[in-house]
């Protein structure tokens, strides 16, 4: 199969980017300030990430739609406002995670973010799921950019005028050379940002005035370090079919009105694990001293009984030090817990710790 | 003094008498980005020709760290191990990894010199 180019390829060439092949796709993993500069920049600046790979799924209905999507999401899309997004899932009847995504009700039905690795399989699972009553698009005529950082809201604000107003987890369409775009406010690096969806042929565009404002594009190595410091997890790795929303402690994102009723794919697996508990749950893990553990690394217990596997674990610039999360015995999985990683056949000492690991405070509502 | 030699894996080695210098070349510490963890081998230990003597990881991935030549370790460089960026700043001098007494002076024969290393990495980076 042919690798895909995403409309920001020639930009990323110009910026001396490095590639890697990304769920089919030709990405930039750095540029060449590298990660740990690129991931700080973010942090105290703003930065651009190129997440065009990334699907968006376009649903187009009304009433028929909320109700029938309601049996597959464990929300609350009735009173979901317009324009207002949820982080959500796509699972099987045993609540194993398809996907996580972002969904986003709009005037004309939905907009819902999946990842690349996984958008053409959701596509199958729903347009089998919704019975093709729904026009259904996968669009790839669009590219979607994240801009994430301090200085975002105002630098973007200067390009595409009134964005700043926007709420976090909501959005609305904009125009950019007379191009409809659509934006949220919301992101993935622990910071105020925003993603923007919009026209293949116009993302170059918009992206060079938004580096001359002062922003730079940033690689997939520092939106995996950002998201890790923020406590966020990535399908594949913290999420898959063998993981449930309650066991990923993401119990926050479904509706508890929703649980109370059931009645979407799942809803029995998620009752019986709120309430009788679970065995193994997701939880930070702050390695001592400096030793980086990896997903993959064993996780003992202080008789040295194994107890669970690290998801993700790399080095946070921000926090200076190794940061990880992944899936412990319940008993283990109190914070301070005292823990020990197995990296290259030794064991070090680590702790369970309270994600995210960084914390900002968001711009929650601007108005 | 005799002049800078150079190994497949990616290692420099410079002789003073019979105490070898090593440490990781600049275009290693290009391929492997920012480095933020760095392990030595213990003062004391016998390393063997080709085998490991560390680890050196980025933010992307962990790597091992080989030892071009045997011999025992005499001294490791501290400095990067409390502040791995070091390596980035200055692989080739200031951020050396550890020290050997040699057994073998025979066996720096078998290593490039710094022509041959530039083509070899030029060649298997393309």
């Amino acid at each position: 199969m042919e690798i895909k180019k995403t409309s920001l390829y020639q930009l990323h060439q110009d910026c001396n980017a490095k590639f890697v092949e990304f769920a089919g796709y030709q990405m930039p993993i750095q540029y060449s300030e590298g990660i740990v500069e690129e991931h700080k920049f973010t942090r105290n600046h703003s930065g651009i990430f190129d997440v065009s790979h990334m699907g968006q799924l376009f649903i187009y209905g009304g009433e028929d739609l909320i109700k029938d999507l309601e049996k597959i999401f464990p929300l609350d899309l009735k009173k979901l406002r317009l324009n207002h997004s949820k982080y959500s899932f796509l699972m099987d009847k045993d609540a194993g995670i398809h996907d996580d995504l972002i969904i986003t009700k709009t005037n004309e039905g939905f907009l819902i973010i999946l990842n690349a690795a996984c958008k053409e399989n959701d596509f199958k699972i729903l347009k089998e799921l919704l019975k093709e009553k729904y026009k259904m698009v996968l669009d790839e005529s669009r590219s979607l950019i994240a801009i994430q950082g301090p200085k975002s809201s105002e630098i973007l604000n200067e390009v595409i005028n009134g964005v700043k107003d926007l709420n976090f987890m909501s959005g609305n369409w904009f125009t950019f050379e007379n191009q409809k775009v659509y934006i949220t406010r919301s992101g993935y690096t622990g910071e105020d940002g925003f993603e923007i969806s919009i026209a293949n042929n116009f993302v170059d565009k918009l992206t060079r005035e938004l580096i001359n404002k002062g922003s730079k594009l940033i690689g997939l190595g520092a939106r995996d370090t950002l998201r890790l410091e923020a406590g966020l997890c990535l399908y594949g790795h913290d999420l898959d079919k063998d993981k449930t929303p309650v066991e990923a402690n993401l119990k926050w994102a479904i509706s508890k009105e929703r649980i109370s009723k059931g009645d979407f794919i799942g809803s029995d697996i998620i009752i019986k694990q709120l309430n009788d508990g679970v065995s193994k749950i997701r939880v930070g893990i702050k390695p001592e001293g400096r030793i980086i553990a990896r997903e993959k690394t064993k996780i003992f217990n202080q008789s040295d009984v194994h107890i669970g596997e690290i998801t993700s674990g790399t080095f946070g610039p921000s926090v200076n030090g190794p940061v990880a999360m992944g899936y412990v015995e319940n008993e283990f999985s109190k914070k301070n817990t005292k823990v020990f990683l197995e990296v290259r056949g030794k064991k070090h000492p680590a702790s369970i710790c309270s994600l995210p690991f960084y914390k900002k405070s968001y711009v929650k509502g601007v108005n | 003094m005799s002049e800078v030699k150079y190994s497949k894996e990616h290692e420099w080695i410079k002789l003073d008498g019979d105490i070898a210098t090593i440490g990781i070349t600049k275009h290693a510490t290009e391929m492997l980005g920012d480095i933020v963890f760095a392990e030595l081998p213990e003062k004391g230990s016998s390393v063997e020709k080709d085998g490991t003597a560390g680890v050196v990881e980025s933010t992307k991935a962990a790597s091992d760290v080989y030892t071009p030549v045997s011999g025992e370790v005499v001294d490791t460089n501290q400095a990067i191990v409390d502040d791995p960026s070091k390596i980035n700043q200055d692989p080739e001098d200031s951020a050396w990894f550890f020290k050997l007494k040699i057994k073998d002076q025979s066996e720096m024969d078998t290593l490039m010199n710094k022509d041959d290393y530039d083509k070899f990495a030029k060649e298997t980076s393309a």
